[in-house]
């Protein structure tokens, strides 16, 4: 696991060890990507992966878990308290404790972002449920619907901006945090951010546009999601920042 | 009865005082996922000074942050055109993956506390920008043009009713740029060794578990602590929001 750069303690250094900055090194980071299509497209896809399975993981447990407290208006304390946890959790130290518990290899990481990614769903699904206007809910309960159509019919549909919202903001985030993966040999785009001895600034930076150009890809792609599976009555402009109860602000995720 | 078959069977053991606590077969020699021992034997000379550091990196890029953002979030609140340019400079910033843009400033800065610092501050801005100028474009317009008829002057108006009324967020915005301040500084130890993610990348380099294990959790307890910290700091400086939602 030499994964520490190598001479990062020889204090005035001028830079690991391995490469020098130029301002054209921004133009080799393009030239890197056109001459490695393998490597950029096989981390990136390996990126991808252990995104898509943490992202996946984590949306079974924390969008039915939000509904349903939401629905009951129950568990408020747990549901607001686990995403203030949740975004203070340090992810680096995370993904520590976790290859302490799981052992080297993607387990690890895959769980670290489980956890980063949960409560930030679960919070913004709760409240996107909780906070719903009582009136269709009191109306369709009248017109004889039977709770778990108000869930499908009325409150999944009502709540699905602030649902997606979380969702966006957690795709982002696990996208730029499974960059850390490389740090404990998890893969993707990362082992070349942590790898500059090899592949230089330009591979770092490559690897970095890399990781970007996903986060965004990511955000747009549930994105359009919510559009399809939002009823068409329901459907409006699409605002660029959608309101996230989690972070206060309709943000983008560094890590 | 096995005890002092193996006693009886195996030469006498010489102790060896230069090994780890806990002995040859003890968690330590064993590379146990957590050991106690050894952060007893190490919460003076790795594990507290390491937290204190952590402590001021962090100190050090809110405060610096907090100036420049909210500079540029009164000047943006004042002057509606400079929102646009500073926003999208400190949401290009925020876009790049921490580890990257701590190797693309040692060139420049070298592998100094500077380096970390630059990179922190840039990825307060975002957060803490935001926030202050909702902060500030959230006080309604009735308040204000009752302290304008009131005969208050603009720095008057902004000190006594804008900012008051702007504190609920500003302290949400620095809530959040502390808590990912705290994360991202333990990344910048993979640049300099510096703060609690120099035990962390350390205890990956030698694999040893139980360093890394054992400051992650405390980097854990260290950010959910400065979280709960800024709720009571928060719900204290602001009584006039318990009064609201009381009545």
């Amino acid at each position: 696991m030499g994964v520490y750069a190598v001479g990062a303690r020889a204090e005035g250094d001028v830079i690991l060890g391995y490469d020098s900055f130029r301002p054209s090194t921004f133009v080799d980071a393009f030239r890197f990507m056109y001459e490695n299509p393998g490597l950029m497209w096989s981390k990136t896809v390996e990126h991808l992966v252990i995104s898509g399975e943490a992202m996946g993981i984590a949306l079974l447990i924390a969008i039915p878990l939000g509904i349903w407290l939401g629905h009951l208006h129950r568990g408020s304390f747990l549901a607001i308290n686990l995403a203030n946890i949740g975004r203070a959790l340090p992810s680096l130290a995370v993904i520590a404790i976790g290859l302490g518990v799981f052992g080297i290899g993607t387990t690890n990481v895959a769980v670290a972002l489980v956890i980063l990614a949960f409560p930030l769903m679960l919070t913004n699904t709760y409240v996107g449920v909780d906070s719903l206007d009582p009136d269709p809910i009191e109306a369709a309960r009248g017109m004889g619907m039977r709770p778990y159509q108000i869930v499908l019919k009325i409150e999944l549909p009502l709540a699905l901006p602030l649902i997606f919202a979380g969702i966006k903001t957690a795709a982002v985030y696990v996208v730029a945090t499974a960059t850390l993966g490389g740090v404990v040999g998890g893969g993707g785009l990362g082992d070349i951010i942590v790898n500059q001895a090899s592949y230089f600034l330009k591979g770092v930076i490559a690897a970095s546009i890399a990781v970007a150009a996903l986060a965004f890809a990511a955000s747009f792609a549930f994105g359009l999601l919510q559009w399809a599976v939002t009823p068409r009555g329901l459907r409006r402009r699409v605002e660029m920042i959608e309101p996230d109860v989690s972070t206060g602000v309709g943000e983008a995720a560094v890590t | 009865m096995i005890i002092t078959a193996l006693a009886a069977s195996t030469p006498p053991v010489i102790p060896n005082y230069g090994g780890p606590p806990g002995g040859k077969h003890g968690c330590i020699a064993q590379n146990g996922t957590f050991c106690w021992d050894w952060v007893k034997g190490h919460w003076g000379d790795i594990l507290q000074p390491r937290l204190l550091e952590h402590l001021e990196l962090t100190a050090i890029a809110v405060g610096i942050g907090f100036a420049i953002a909210f500079a540029a979030a009164l000047l943006a609140h004042r002057k509606r055109w400079f929102e646009t340019p500073f926003g999208a400079f400190s949401a290009f910033l925020y876009t790049i993956p921490s580890l990257a843009l701590f190797q693309l400033l040692v060139p420049f800065t070298g592998l100094t506390m500077l380096t970390i610092e630059i990179g922190l501050v840039g990825y307060t801005l975002l957060i803490l920008f935001r926030n202050i100028l909702a902060g500030l474009r959230g006080v309604p317009e009735e308040v204000l043009e009752a302290a304008q008829g009131m005969g208050l002057t603009r720095l008057q108006v902004l000190l006594r009713v804008e900012l008051p009324l702007a504190l609920p967020a500003i302290s949400a915005g620095i809530r959040i740029a502390v808590v990912t301040t705290i994360s991202l500084a333990t990344v910048a130890a993979y640049i300099t060794p510096l703060g609690l993610g120099q035990p962390i990348f350390n205890g990956l380099q030698t694999d040893f578990t139980t360093e890394f294990v054992a400051t992650g959790a405390l980097a854990v307890a260290l950010a959910i602590c400065a979280d709960s910290a800024l709720v009571a700091a928060q719900w204290a400086f602001t009584p006039w929001v318990r009064a609201r939602r009381a009545t």
